[in-house]
């Protein structure tokens, strides 16, 4: 669907460029925290459209990115056990474990298929019965609701062989943990299918505690611009409120049907974020009903301790205090043919992105 | 993160849907939501429907940035 | 004769010979090959350069929207001599089958390439058959090598040594179909055929433009990595720039929509039918306006042109007037949720 038409997209986009360029004085730093928009951002050429004084920064909002090394390295210990079959998201075959990578152990001759959806898993399962099929359950409070349904119909269903392998992760704690940083951003956008799912108001508590203003923003250019536009408004006048750009699916309390199904088969628990450590109540756990479809539940095994390069500084990047440039692994040994952090292996992580599309008000280096 | 897309929606079967993405039809799950009809556009991520769209609201964020201009 | 290949057919005896006689033979029927040499006698041409290329086909599925492995063999091999100004005249087609495959399928794939064959005034007139155990190949896998004649004036084409500022980029159609055609059988995602591939052989059409005079300095078929990819290896090899304007790049809605729900960059989709092409700055009208009076050029687009800014690489003028760069494509891109 095209809500405007190219010609109304482009007038629109121009207008709200130049409405940015008129009302923006002071140097500030924003940051977005989905992964979605940091894509979005590079590929459309966003920076090269604002004033130099104006720095879009990416924060920890790229699920794959901050899955941690023990997740990966456990799909890979099941991955090759016999009978099993791996069901994943695309986006987490070229995730770096301690050693290797699922591509790494499919080429081996493990069954790891690419899904689309959680439903797909569930169809694996059926069609496989002498199968376990194992689906690995990345991703925040939009894709969360997906993987419930999945587990739900299985038991309607009496599906024993599916099970789910859950990094399920909640936004507004990360949010937290880089606000507790101190790192100096004067406004953040946020992310606008997460809150389709949840409502706007789960960011409520950063104008409210922080006073800093949050734009809840869409995904297309012009969505991007008018966020931007949105904040630049609120820090020029010293405002801070919460405000939803993305009208046309979000709205301040969510898809409650939607929250209804994940909160009956998950519940908050501590996890550990790459690059930002442990945060409390910041993951989804299969809650107890539902535990005969929780992969760590049925097949507890014990994984090596994990290992990461010690030069990486995908932790720093995260947490927007650093710049992929910044990092001493960046092009030389780290790169998207070879990643050795996990920035660098989501083509929306701060690292790949910034690669491939070059962000530096488009310096136009050459790649190499 | 949460790569979704507009899609019509063209025919219902139950609790799934044929939508439309820009004329590539594909199969999703209306598990997640209630009351969608044939020809209402929903929001698709990873073969489910996230929300309804409304379009009509983009005249909303227009208004907010007219009403944000207006008060200078 | 029987319904599937089994190792026999490849053994070289009475069941290989019959394969070779009912299939092959009955299919890829042409004066060289009917002789049955075990080399194939080609007759010469005088004052010509010989073009010569060879490629490997293991697409999965072996039928897709808009084509097959067969088709797919033909045309690849076919356009990669013509992208070197080379007029294509002789296909050799090797054939590995998996024991186990239906000789229905593969008189399908055989009776596909036949036709392309015919179409585009080529001849097969060699191959090899062999069969490996069920479940060493998939179906079945076909090698070819392609063979040319190429007149001296358009041997700098191939290399693009006479490429320089302000030439001209032109493609000859909408991106990303095959690719996406691929993708969207495979998954069994999609329920209508709305994505058909691109897979066609293009020597009538660029035999056309040269033809007519138009100085090309320079042709890539945009197939695996995709249009992108072959921009950057370009601005790498001429060590020029390249500046492409998003606006002017062809791609059909129904692509474009997998391509956004599953998070492929079209720009980065493999193509079976698309080439660029570098031409004059004086003679990029004269240029476009022939790609589009021809059957294989219709929607054909000036997308950018060659510069001296940003030496060796590719910018996109994007679509609402920002800048971007583009690399080349490493690995093959995934389905994603992110």
């Amino acid at each position: 669907m095209d809500i405007y038409t190219p010609f109304q997209i482009k007038q629109l986009t121009q207008q709200t460029v130049d409405k940015i360029h008129a009302l923006s004085a002071k140097p500030i730093t924003l940051m977005e925290v989905c992964g979605g928009h940091t894509m979005a951002i590079q590929k459309a050429g966003i920076p090269s459209l604002l004033p130099p004084h104006i720095k879009l920064i990416s924060g920890p909002g790229c699920p794959v990115c901050v899955t941690d090394l023990e997740y990966i390295d456990r799909a890979i210990t099941y991955a090759r056990l016999p009978h099993i079959i791996i069901a994943t998201f695309g986006d987490l075959m070229r995730v770096p474990g301690s050693n290797e990578t699922l591509y790494d152990v499919k080429a081996e001759g493990a069954d790891i298929r690419v899904v689309y959806s959680a439903l797909e898993a569930l169809r694996l399962a059926r069609d496989y019965p002498l199968k376990k099929v194992i689906f690995l359950a990345i991703g925040f409070e939009t894709t969360a609701p997906g993987t419930a349904v999945a587990i739900r119909e299985a038991q309607l269903m009496n599906m024993d062989n599916l099970m789910v392998l859950s990094a399920h992760k909640l936004m507004p704690p990360a949010m937290e943990a880089i606000l507790q940083e101190g790192i100096p951003i004067h406004g953040y956008l946020a992310p606008g299918h997460v809150c389709t799912i949840t409502g706007a108001d789960i960011f409520q508590f950063i104008p409210q505690q922080y006073h800093l203003p949050v734009v809840v923003s869409g995904f297309e250019s012009l969505d991007i611009l008018q966020s931007i536009l949105l904040l630049v408004y609120q820090i020029e006048k010293g405002q801070s409120r919460l405000e939803i750009q993305y009208k046309r699916v979000v709205s301040d309390a969510g898809n409650k049907k939607a929250q209804g199904i994940l909160n009956d088969v998950f519940e908050p628990q501590a996890c550990w974020w790459r690059g930002l450590g442990i945060l409390p109540k910041s993951g989804l756990k299969i809650k107890h009903a539902y535990k005969s479809f929780d992969a760590r539940e049925r097949l507890p095994m014990e994984i090596p301790p994990t290992q990461e390069n010690e030069a990486c500084i995908c932790g720093e990047i995260l947490k927007g205090l650093k710049t992929p440039p910044d990092c001493p692994l960046y092009k030389t040994i780290c790169h998207p043919d070879h990643p050795i952090g996990a920035c660098m292996v989501s083509s929306e992580g701060a690292c790949q992105a910034h690669y491939r599309y070059n962000q530096s008000s488009c310096n136009h280096e050459s790649q190499t | 993160m949460c790569l979704s897309v507009p899609a019509k929606v063209i025919s219902i079967s139950g609790l799934h849907a044929k939508v439309s993405v820009r004329g590539t039809l594909i199969e999703i799950s209306l598990q997640l939501l209630d009351d969608i009809q044939p020809g209402d556009y929903v929001l698709v991520h990873a073969g489910f429907a996230l929300e309804k769209i409304a379009p009509e609201r983009a005249a909303e964020t227009l208004k907010l940035i007219d009403d944000m201009e207006a008060q200078d | 004769m029987k319904k599937t290949i089994t190792l026999a057919h490849g053994s070289g005896g009475k069941l290989a010979h019959k394969l070779i006689h009912d299939v092959f033979m009955n299919y890829f029927e042409n004066d060289i090959l009917l002789k049955q040499t075990d080399s194939a006698i080609l007759p010469g041409i005088e004052g010509m350069q010989l073009a010569m290329t060879t490629d490997a086909y293991v697409v999965q599925p072996i039928f897709f929207p808009g084509g097959d492995i067969g088709k797919l063999a033909v045309c690849g091999t076919i356009n990669d001599l013509a992208v070197a100004g080379a007029e294509p005249l002789y296909l050799t087609a090797s054939f590995v089958l998996e024991e186990g495959l239906h000789i229905e399928d593969l008189i399908r794939v055989v009776q596909s390439m036949s036709a392309e064959a015919h179409k585009a005034g080529v001849k097969i007139v060699a191959g090899d058959t062999k069969v490996v155990n069920h479940g060493q190949c998939d179906k079945l896998y076909i090698t070819t090598t392609g063979l040319g004649t190429l007149k001296p004036e358009f041997a700098p084409i191939s290399t693009g040594d006479e490429i320089k500022s302000g030439d001209a980029i032109l493609i000859n159609g909408p991106v990303a179909n095959h690719g996406m055609a691929i993708v969207s059988s495979r998954e069994g995602l999609t329920v209508n055929g709305s994505i058909q591939s691109d897979c066609a052989s293009l020597n009538d059409f660029i035999q056309s433009i040269l033809e007519a005079g138009i100085h090309v300095k320079f042709m890539r078929d945009a197939t695996r990595g995709g249009l992108a990819t072959i921009l950057a290896e370009t601005a790498q090899a001429t060590g020029l720039g390249i500046e492409i304007n998003e606006d002017h790049i062809p791609i059909t809605e129904p692509t474009l929509g997998l391509c956004e729900l599953l998070g492929f960059d079209p720009l980065y989709v493999a193509n079976e039918g698309k080439i660029i092409m570098i031409v004059p700055e004086a003679e990029k009208e004269k240029a476009l306006l022939l790609m589009q009076n021809h059957p294989d050029g219709s929607q054909a687009s000036i997308i950018g042109e060659i510069t001296t800014d940003h030496p060796g690489a590719v910018v996109l003028n994007t679509a609402i007037g920002g800048q971007t760069v583009l690399g080349m494509l490493s690995g093959e891109q995934l389905p994603r949720i992110c």
